[in-house]
């Protein structure tokens, strides 16, 4: 039974990169319609951009928290002003293949140069070491990864649905042109938001750096999973990709302890499960 | 007429023979593929090195400069079996290729093994760890060189058990190469008066293994036995660190660890470790000098690996069995029976043989990683802790069940 424990524990903390990772999807296709298979990639240059600040500027962990997705998210901002933003009105697969041979080379670019097996990345100071849980030993710096996120999936979610930035978002998003004959530049909001959810991958790369290798395919790793996250919480659905993501991880974690070889497939086979009864997703509305 | 019938087929025969003859002794092309995972977890340790390798070896050969001609290409094969036969049946069947080096991943490397055999090409696999290769799954055209699970089981397996690590835990990549290690270990262990007290098997690839580290942890055993590689292993040290599983009182045994994965793990992290290589870039002068020139043409200045060692040095090996021939015959079972008869030797690993089964014997060692405080370059990770000479760290030809010694 406490094993039991330990395992929900265990999917809650992979379930907070699920969350982050598709709360960002979710943004930058309910906002513009892509669907943005660049994410894995973007996530993964968030943890490099971690490891230079480190390892060349001296710049620690928590700055690297606030500045990776800075830094990547005007990367993803140059992205869509130059690339994507030609394909507005455009069928989704063209985003879709866009942004995948956009992820290609990225990952390519950053193999090519950094090998395949990663660079190591130390948990910070301030977060090393474990409290006994009695059921559980728990790394303090897990616990930090889920506290985090959660806080930030919340923040994102209130920014979206409660704030005005937010419903001109929505608005505009809706019917671009009234939105713009309020004197509301539609095009430059647009483009911040690809850069708020392509910020928010590269935030999940920087959590994910101490705890993973620092390498070029970890995105492409966990990309196909996030999408499945997305897909099964309705496409573009904020609210739908948070709960998903925190628990499909558990749903994974308890997969490890009881069936560990089908831990990698069980995700899919959710979705196909989830699709069959509501082809718009748990909480997704019909197109 | 009969006669005259018999005496010409005859005169026809001999004649054909000498042409083959002569036409043998003239061909000096080779064309050799390099088949690796040139782009997911097993890249670093062969990829595009044992391509580079390879080509070194060429080049040191000297037989460009006696009129041999000799081409390399390279494959990916992306851990998949299926790709991997795809591949090696195109290069035997439309780029004509004599010889296939490398092939990390056990599952490819067995699947690879047949076609090779099916073709009458010829394998020198340094990259895979199955001791199928030469055991029950032995082929007269394979030779394989650097490393495999029996040698990994009786060396690092055998020392943490001796000294007092008798209760076993294994976390295992679902394949052909984790089961073989964790079959292979389990013998060791068991005969040494240990016990395996569970296990569990991990997809390969995984990303997160705090799972299963929970699981090792929750299993009290003294010993958790990583039968996994690449990335999956630097993961599951990293983790393992994270949980706190060796201050715990639990000792990791990294059954398969390689030059590449303590760099990707860091010397922080993986200082203490005990494990096995046959080569280690930093062992006397002629292995100084060989890496420093493979170092200088590697992207990142990286050292070899000992898969990518035992790619030129198979392939020397390979050159020379084709000197002595005289030309190449392109008949895999031929060149390799050549092969086996002569005594290996070269300096990255030493004197050796290659047994009847194909399993090439030189010694092991046992190493532990460095601290941080201990080392004086970017490469400089390993300690000499102990030598096993190749006749006892490697199957005993009694014990082997390879059907090509019952003849």
């Amino acid at each position: 039974m406490q094993a039991l424990y330990a395992q929900l524990l265990v999917g809650l903390i992979n379930g907070s990169f699920y969350a982050l990772l598709s709360l960002g999807l979710a943004v930058i296709f309910g906002m513009l319609n892509i669907i943005n298979f660049a994410h894995g990639a973007l996530y993964m240059m968030g943890a490099f951009v971690a490891y230079f600040l480190l390892n060349l500027g001296g710049i620690n962990y928590w700055w690297a928290l606030l500045l990776a997705p800075v830094i990547v998210g005007i990367f993803g901002m140059i992205l869509e002003r130059t690339m994507l933003q030609w394909l507005t009105g455009l069928d989704h697969l063209y985003g879709l293949l866009l942004t995948f041979g956009i992820a290609l080379i990225v990952q390519g670019v950053f193999q090519n140069y950094f090998g395949s097996s990663g660079l190591p990345y130390a948990i910070p100071d301030q977060l090393k070491g474990g409290m006994n849980l009695g059921f559980m030993f728990l790394p303090v710096y897990r616990g930090w990864v889920v506290i985090f996120s959660l806080v930030v999936c919340i923040a994102t979610w209130f920014l979206i649905e409660k704030t005005r930035l937010g419903a001109y978002l929505r608005a505009a998003t809706e019917n671009p042109t009234l939105v713009r004959a309020f004197g509301v530049n539609v095009p430059r909001m647009i483009t911040l938001t690809y850069g708020l959810g392509v910020g928010l991958a590269a935030l999940a790369g920087v959590l994910s750096a101490p705890i993973n290798q620092v390498r070029p395919l970890m995105g492409a790793d966990l990309i196909i999973v996030v999408f499945a996250v997305v897909v099964i919480g309705g496409m573009g659905s904020i609210m739908g990709s948070i709960i998903t993501g925190f628990a499909l991880g558990v749903i994974e974690g308890l997969t490890k302890y009881f069936y560990p070889e089908a831990s990698n497939t069980v995700v899919f086979v959710l979705m196909v499960l989830v699709l069959l009864v509501k082809p718009t997703g748990l909480t997704g509305r019909a197109a | 007429m009969m006669t005259k019938s018999i005496a010409s087929f005859l005169l026809g025969t001999a004649l054909a023979v000498t042409t083959a003859g002569v036409a043998f002794a003239q061909d000096k092309t080779v064309k050799i593929g390099a088949l690796s995972d040139q782009s997911g977890l097993y890249a670093d340790l062969g990829g595009p090195g044992s391509t580079l390798a390879a080509q070194m070896a060429i080049e040191d050969s000297g037989l460009a400069a006696k009129g041999w001609k000799i081409d390399i290409i390279s494959g990916d094969h992306q851990n998949k079996p299926d790709i991997g036969t795809a591949i090696a049946r195109q290069w035997f069947d439309v780029d004509k290729v004599d010889l296939i080096v490398d092939v990390p991943n056990s599952g490819v490397a067995l699947a690879v093994n047949n076609v090779i055999k099916e073709k009458n090409g010829v394998y020198i696999n340094s990259g895979a760890a199955t001791s199928d290769l030469t055991n029950a799954q032995c082929s007269p055209n394979t030779v394989h060189w650097t490393y495999d699970t029996y040698m990994l089981a009786h060396t690092t397996g055998q020392a943490l058990v001796k000294a007092g690590g008798d209760t076993w835990f294994f976390l295992t990549a679902d394949y052909a190469f984790g089961a073989a290690l964790e079959r292979d270990t389990t013998a060791v262990v068991t005969a040494n008066g240990g016990k395996v007290v569970g296990g569990v098997k991990h997809p390969l690839n995984t990303p997160d293994f705090s799972s299963f580290l929970l699981q090792a942890q929750a299993s009290k055993a003294k010993i958790i036995g990583l039968a996994n590689a690449g990335g999956d292993t630097t993961n599951t040290i990293k983790q393992a660190a994270e949980f706190g599983i060796v201050k715990g009182g639990q000792k990791l045994a990294a059954l398969l660890l390689f030059l590449t994965d303590v760099k990707a793990i860091g010397l922080e992290t993986a200082q203490g470790l005990n494990f096995t290589e046959t080569f280690y870039w930093d062992m006397n002068d002629q292995t100084r000098a060989f890496s420093k020139r493979f170092a200088e043409k590697m992207k990142n200045n990286a050292p070899p690996t000992m898969v990518q060692a035992g790619v030129y040095a198979g392939v020397r090996h390979y050159f020379k069995a084709l000197e002595a021939l005289g030309g190449n015959p392109h008949d895999g079972v031929k060149v390799v029976e050549k092969m086996k008869s002569m005594p290996t030797e070269d300096d990255l690993f030493g004197k050796g043989e290659i047994q009847p089964n194909g399993r090439t014997i030189h010694n092991a060692y046992l190493f532990e990683v460095k601290k941080p405080s201990e080392s004086k370059g970017p490469w400089d990770f390993y300690k000499l802790v102990g030598t096993v000479p190749g006749d006892q760290a490697f199957t005993p030809l009694s014990e082997s069940k390879c059907a090509l010694l019952k003849k």
